[in-house]
C-alpha cells in the first residue's frame, strides 16, 4: 500500500512538472525552427534543426548588448542591495529602536505600489539628477522592491545567530566593523546566497522601470525583444532564441544555492 | 531573542533608509502632487482639490476594473495556495530527485515577466501553439484573442503556471522544518494520512502560507506585464487589469491627475488588505514568543 | 501485550555495508539476540551513539533491520508497520500535536482505533489524573511548558491498554530533575498497574535502575550484558560494564601471569601488577592457565577496597593524591604503585598522614580476559548460581 501511495505521488508530481516545462519547452523547441517550420504544419521538435536564430542574436551587437545591460544592472543592484542590507538587517535583528516597526512595514509596503503610474515620477526624478538611460538609474530603482526583501530574508538568517556570538567577540576585543565582517558575515554565508538569488530573480525579471528608465546605452534585453515585431510580422524564431537566453542565467543561480532554497523560501524563519 | 534599546542602530539603517527613500518617497510626492492638479502639459496646470477623488469614485470604467482585479486576485489566491500545497507534499525530500525537482519548480519564477508573456502568447495560439492547438484539435473552440473568456482563462492559467511554484516552494521549504519525529508520533498513533496533513504538516504551515497569501494577493493585485504582452488587455476589456487602466489613463489619454488619484486609492486598498496581513504575522509570532517564555 | 524476540539482528546504516565479522565499524547493531519478556519493565542503557534507539526504533518498526528477525510472541513482525505491530513509543523531544487541546491530544490515538466516545471520554480523565494532566486538559497544547509537553506525549504513549508494549526514547531529557523522579515512579507504578512490557531508553544509569527490573547495558552495537542493576553492579560481565555502571566506574589493574623475567615455584596462583603479586581465586586460575592473551585486568569497584591507615596481613600500601567530600561519603583518589585508585570511604575517617593501605577483598577482585569477565561462578538464571569455569 504504502508503494502504491509513493508511486501516486510521484505520478501527480511528474504531470505538474510535465505542465511546467511544457511551455517552456515549446519555446525551445520554437527556438530551433526556421520561421518557415514555426508558421507551417505544427511540428512536435524541430525538423529542420537550425541555430540561424541563435547566431542572428550573438553577432548583432543591438541584441547581445541587451543581456549585457541586464547582467550590469542586476550586479550592479545586488552589490548595493548587500551592502546597505547587511548592516540595517543587523539593526533590526539586534536592537530595538525609535521607529522600528514602522520603518519595517514601511520597506515592505514599497512592494505594493502600483508600478504603471509611478513610472512617470521615475522618468522625471531619474532624468532630474542626470542618471536617465544609465544602468545605476535601474539598478538604484530596482532597490525598491530588492533591498525591503534582503533586509527580510538577511534579518530572518541573523536572528538564528545566537547573540552571545556578538558578545564574545566584544570581550575578544574585537571591533564591531572587524566582527561584523570577519565572524558574522561568515557565519550567516547561506542566507547571503539566498538573499542573493532572490535580488537576482526580482531585479532579472522586472520589465517595466527597467523600460522606462533607458533609451539607448543601458536598455534591458526584455525592451529588445519587442523589437521582433517589424514590418513583416513577428519573427518567432529569433523571440524564442532571445526568451530561452533569458532563462539561462537564473537556472545558472539557481543552480549554487539549490541547497539552500528551502530555508531560503522560508526566508529563514520557519 | 531579546533585543536591546539602542538608538544608534539608526546609523546602520541610514544608508538603507536613504536609498529607498530616494526612490519611494520622491515618485510618492509627485503622484500626490499629480493627484490634486489638472495637468494639460508639462507647463500648465491648474490646483483642482480633491476633484479627481471624487472623479474617482463616481468613474464606472475604473470601478469596473477594480472588481475585475478582485475577481482575478481571488481566483488566483483559490487556485495557487491549494494546489502548491499540493505540489510541495508530492516533492520528493530527498536525493539528486528532490534538487532536480526544486530547480525545475523554480523556473518559471526565473524568466522575465514579458518572455512568461512572450512564451503564453505562443503556446496557446491556435495555429503555432501546442496549447491552443491541442484544444481545437480536441474540438474545443478555444481562442484567447477573440473569445473574452477564453482570453481572461487563459491569463489565470498563465499566472497559475508562472506563481504556484512560489507557493509550493515556501511550503516544501515549511514542510522541511517538521521534524522526523512528528510523522514517527503519528504512525504510532494510527494518524490516518489526512490526519496527518490536518494536525501535523498544516499548522507548521501556517506562517509560510501567510506570507505566500500576502506576496501573492499583493503581485497579482498589480498585475501589469504579463496579460499586456499575452493579450494586450483585450479582447474588449475582458483581461484590462486595474494597472493597465491607470496605465491607459495616465499615458494614452494624458489623464495623469485622475489616474495618479486613483493609483492612491488603489495603493491604499492593497495597503490596507497587506497592512491585516502583517499584523496577523507579528501577532502570530508575538504570541509564539509568548510560549517560549514559559519554556 | 506480547514477548519481544530479537534473533540474530544486525544493522547497518550505510547502503551497502561490508562484512559484519570484518567491519563491525560499519554496523549500528551487531548479531544480536535477545528475548524481553511480556509484562517486564525494562531498561535500555547505554552511553550515546552505542545503538540503543536505532536498536528501539527497529522494535518499534520505524527502522527496518539490514539482518535478522524480530518477533512479536511467535510472529514475525519484520514487514509489519508500526501500527500493525500495535506499539506504543514516546520520543525524547515532546511530539504534541499544537493544535490540538490536551484531551484532544490524548483522545487522538483513541478516536484512530474507533473506541466509542463515552469510553474515550473516560480513558482521557483516568490518565490525565495519574499524570497530573487534569488541570490543563482544555488547554491548547501549544501553550504548555516543554515538561507538560513531554507529560502530554507520555500520556498519548500510554491511554491504549492493548499495545504489545510502550517504548521510551530517553523521555525525560527535557524534565527538570525533582520532576523526573517523580515521573519515573508513575512510571514504574503505571507498569505495576497495567502489566504492559514497557522499554526504557536511557543513558543515565540512575533512571534505568529506579525504572527498570532489568537493564540491558549496550556498547558498540552489543548488549554486553543483560541482568539486574544489582547483577550489573556486582558482576559486570565486560569491563564496559564496570566502567559504565556506578560513581565513580570499576577500578582496573592491568596485570601479567609471572613477575618479569623470573618463574617462581611460589608464584602458583598469584598474578603480577609490576612487581607486586596479587593473589586470586581458584577458578580465576583455571581460567588464567587456558589463555594465552595479555590483555589481562583485575577489576576492583571503589566500594570495596578496603582503606586503614595502619598495616594489615594483605595489605598494600599507597598514597592519598586528593579527597572529595560528597555529603554521605567521601571520594578518596590513591596514588598505588603508579595507578591511580578511587576509593569511597565513610564520611567519617579521618587522614592523619598521606600514607594508606589498601585490602582488595579476593570476591570483588575480578578478572577480565579480553574485556570479558572470566573465573566467576556462571549465573545460569537470576540468582541461581552455578559453580562452572567461564570460557
Amino acid at each position: 500500500m504504502a508503494t502504491n501511495m509513493i508511486s501516486k505521488r510521484n505520478l501527480g508530481m511528474f504531470m505538474y512538472l510535465i505542465f511546467v516545462l511544457l511551455p517552456i519547452y515549446w519555446l525551445l523547441n520554437m527556438s530551433f525552427k526556421t520561421n518557415d517550420e514555426i508558421l507551417g504544419q505544427l511540428t512536435l521538435w524541430p525538423t529542420d534543426f537550425t541555430f540561424d536564430n541563435y547566431i542572428t542574436i550573438f553577432t548583432d551587437a543591438s541584441w547581445y548588448m541587451g543581456y549585457v545591460n541586464s547582467m550590469t544592472y542586476v550586479a550592479m543592484n545586488l552589490v548595493i542591495t548587500l551592502l546597505v542590507s547587511l548592516p540595517a538587517a543587523y539593526a533590526f535583528s539586534r536592537y530595538k529602536f525609535v521607529g522600528d516597526k514602522h520603518l519595517f512595514f514601511w520597506l515592505l509596503s514599497n512592494r505594493m505600489a502600483p508600478p504603471a503610474v509611478f513610472l512617470l515620477p521615475f522618468f522625471q526624478l531619474y532624468s532630474s539628477v542626470g542618471l536617465f538611460d544609465t544602468h545605476l538609474a535601474v539598478a538604484l530603482a530596482h532597490c525598491l522592491f530588492t533591498i525591503p526583501l534582503a533586509v527580510w530574508i538577511l534579518e530572518g538568517f541573523m536572528s538564528g545567530v545566537p547573540r552571545e556570538i556578538d558578545e564574545t567577540a566584544y570581550i575578544d576585543g574585537y571591533s564591531f566593523g572587524h566582527f561584523f565582517i570577519k565572524i558574522f558575515i561568515p557565519m550567516i554565508r547561506s542566507g547571503i546566497g539566498v538573499t542573493a538569488f532572490f535580488t537576482f530573480m526580482f531585479s532579472w525579471v522586472e520589465l517595466l522601470l527597467a523600460r522606462t528608465l533607458t533609451s539607448v546605452d543601458a536598455k534591458p534585453i526584455s525592451a529588445i525583444m519587442t523589437r521582433t515585431v517589424g514590418a513583416a510580422g513577428i519573427d518567432w524564431g529569433v523571440l524564442a532564441a532571445a526568451g530561452v537566453l533569458t532563462i539561462l542565467p537564473g537556472i545558472l543561480v539557481i543552480w549554487f544555492v539549490r541547497n539552500h532554497v528551502a530555508k531560503g523560501f522560508a526566508l529563514g524563519r520557519v | 531573542m531579546n533585543k536591546v534599546p539602542n538608538n544608534k542602530a539608526w546609523w546602520l539603517v541610514l544608508p538603507m533608509f536613504l536609498l529607498v527613500a530616494f526612490s519611494a518617497i520622491i515618485p510618492l510626492m509627485t503622484v500626490v502632487n499629480y493627484s490634486l492638479q489638472d495637468i494639460f502639459d508639462q507647463n500648465t496646470a491648474y490646483f483642482v482639490g480633491v476633484e479627481w477623488y471624487q472623479e474617482t469614485l463616481r468613474n464606472t470604467r475604473l470601478h469596473d476594473s477594480l472588481l475585475r482585479q478582485f475577481g482575478f486576485s481571488f481566483s488566483v489566491l483559490l487556485i495557487e495556495i491549494p494546489l502548491g500545497i499540493v505540489v510541495a507534499l508530492m516533492m520528493p525530500t530527498r536525493g539528486w530527485q528532490a534538487s532536480a525537482v526544486l530547480i525545475l519548480l523554480a523556473l518559471p519564477l526565473l524568466i522575465p515577466w514579458n518572455v512568461v508573456g512572450t512564451i503564453w502568447q505562443v503556446f496557446a495560439r491556435g495555429d503555432i501553439g501546442l496549447f491552443g492547438w491541442t484544444l481545437n484539435n480536441l474540438g474545443i473552440d478555444y481562442n484567447y484573442t477573440s473569445n473574452p473568456l477564453d482570453a481572461w482563462l487563459t491569463v489565470l492559467l498563465m499566472d497559475v503556471w508562472h506563481w504556484t511554484s512560489l507557493v509550493a516552494l515556501l511550503c516544501y521549504s515549511g514542510l522541511r522544518a517538521i521534524p522526523d519525529a512528528y510523522y514517527q508520533a503519528a504512525k504510532i498513533d494510527r494518524a490516518s494520512p489526512w490526519a496527518v496533513f490536518r494536525y501535523i504538516q498544516l499548522p507548521r504551515l501556517r506562517n509560510v502560507l501567510v506570507i505566500g497569501v500576502l506576496l501573492r494577493f499583493m503581485d497579482s493585485f498589480m498585475i501589469y506585464t504579463e496579460p499586456f504582452v499575452l493579450t494586450g488587455g483585450g479582447p474588449g476589456t475582458s483581461t484590462t487589469f486595474l494597472s493597465q487602466t491607470l496605465t491607459q489613463m495616465a499615458i494614452g489619454q494624458f489623464d495623469i491627475g485622475p489616474a495618479a488619484a486613483f493609483s492612491l486609492v488603489y495603493f491604499l486598498i492593497v495597503l490596507l488588505v497587506s497592512w491585516l496581513f502583517f499584523t496577523t504575522i507579528t501577532h502570530m509570532e508575538k504570541s509564539d514568543n509568548g510560549n517560549k517564555h514559559d519554556k | 501485550m506480547a514477548t519481544i524476540t530479537l534473533k540474530s539482528l544486525a544493522h547497518s546504516y550505510l547502503a551497502q555495508p561490508r562484512n559484519p565479522q570484518t567491519h563491525p565499524q560499519d554496523y549500528a547493531i551487531q548479531a544480536l539476540d535477545h528475548v524481553w519478556k511480556q509484562g517486564g519493565a525494562y531498561a535500555l542503557l547505554g552511553p550515546s551513539g552505542c545503538g540503543k534507539s536505532t536498536l528501539l526504533n527497529i522494535i518499534s518498526g520505524l527502522l527496518s533491520p539490514s539482518q535478522g528477525e524480530v518477533l512479536f510472541d511467535d510472529q514475525v513482525v519484520n514487514a509489519l508497520s508500526p501500527e500493525q505491530r500495535n506499539i506504543a513509543q514516546v520520543f525524547q523531544f515532546p511530539v504534541v500535536y499544537d493544535a490540538m487541546t490536551v484531551a484532544e491530544n490524548l483522545a487522538f490515538p483513541l478516536k484512530n482505533i474507533k473506541m466509542p466516545k463515552a469510553q474515550i471520554k473516560i480513558k482521557v480523565r483516568e490518565i490525565a489524573d495519574l499524570l497530573e494532566l487534569t488541570d490543563s486538559l482544555d488547554k491548547k497544547a501549544k501553550n504548555l511548558s516543554a515538561d507538560q509537553k513531554q507529560k502530554v506525549s507520555m500520556a498519548r504513549g500510554l491511554v491504549r491498554e492493548d499495545v504489545s508494549a510502550i517504548l521510551f526514547d530517553e523521555p525525560l531529557t527535557v524534565i527538570d530533575p525533582n520532576l523526573k523522579w517523580k515521573l519515573r515512579r508513575k512510571l514504574k507504578q503505571i507498569h505495576e498497574q497495567l502489566n504492559i512490557t514497557m522499554l526504557y531508553v536511557t543513558h543515565d544509569q540512575l533512571e534505568a535502575a529506579t525504572f527498570a527490573d532489568e537493564i540491558a547495558l549496550m556498547y558498540q552495537g552489543k548488549i554486553v550484558q543483560f541482568g539486574s542493576p544489582q547483577e550489573l553492579f556486582e558482576r559486570p560481565n565486560h569491563s564496559f560494564v564496570g566502567y559504565f555502571i556506578g560513581s565513580p566506574g570499576m577500578n582496573f589493574i592491568p596485570i601479567k601471569k609471572s613477575e618479569e623475567g623470573k618463574k617462581n615455584e611460589k608464584d602458583k596462583g598469584r598474578v603480577f601488577y609490576q612487581n607486586i603479586s596479587l593473589a586470586i581465586s581458584g577458578s580465576q586460575q583455571a581460567a588464567l592457565k587456558s589463555c594465552h592473551s595479555t590483555n589481562l585486568k583485575l577489576g576492583i569497584r571503589p566500594e570495596f577496597i578496603e582503606l586503614s591507615e595502619t598495616y594489615e596481613a594483605n595489605s598494600f600500601p599507597a598514597s592519598v593524591l586528593s579527597v572529595q567530600h560528597l555529603g554521605s561519603y567521601q571520594l578518596v583518589v590513591v596514588d598505588f604503585a603508579g595507578l591511580e585508585m578511587q576509593v569511597r570511604v565513610a564520611e567519617k575517617m579521618q587522614f592523619s598522614g598521606a600514607g594508606v593501605y589498601l585490602v582488595f577483598p579476593s570476591q570483588w577482585l575480578k578478572l577480565y580476559i579480553d574485556e570479558y569477565l572470566v573465573g566467576e561462578p556462571v549465573l545460569v538464571n537470576k540468582g541461581d548460581y552455578k559453580s562452572e569455569n567461564h570460557e
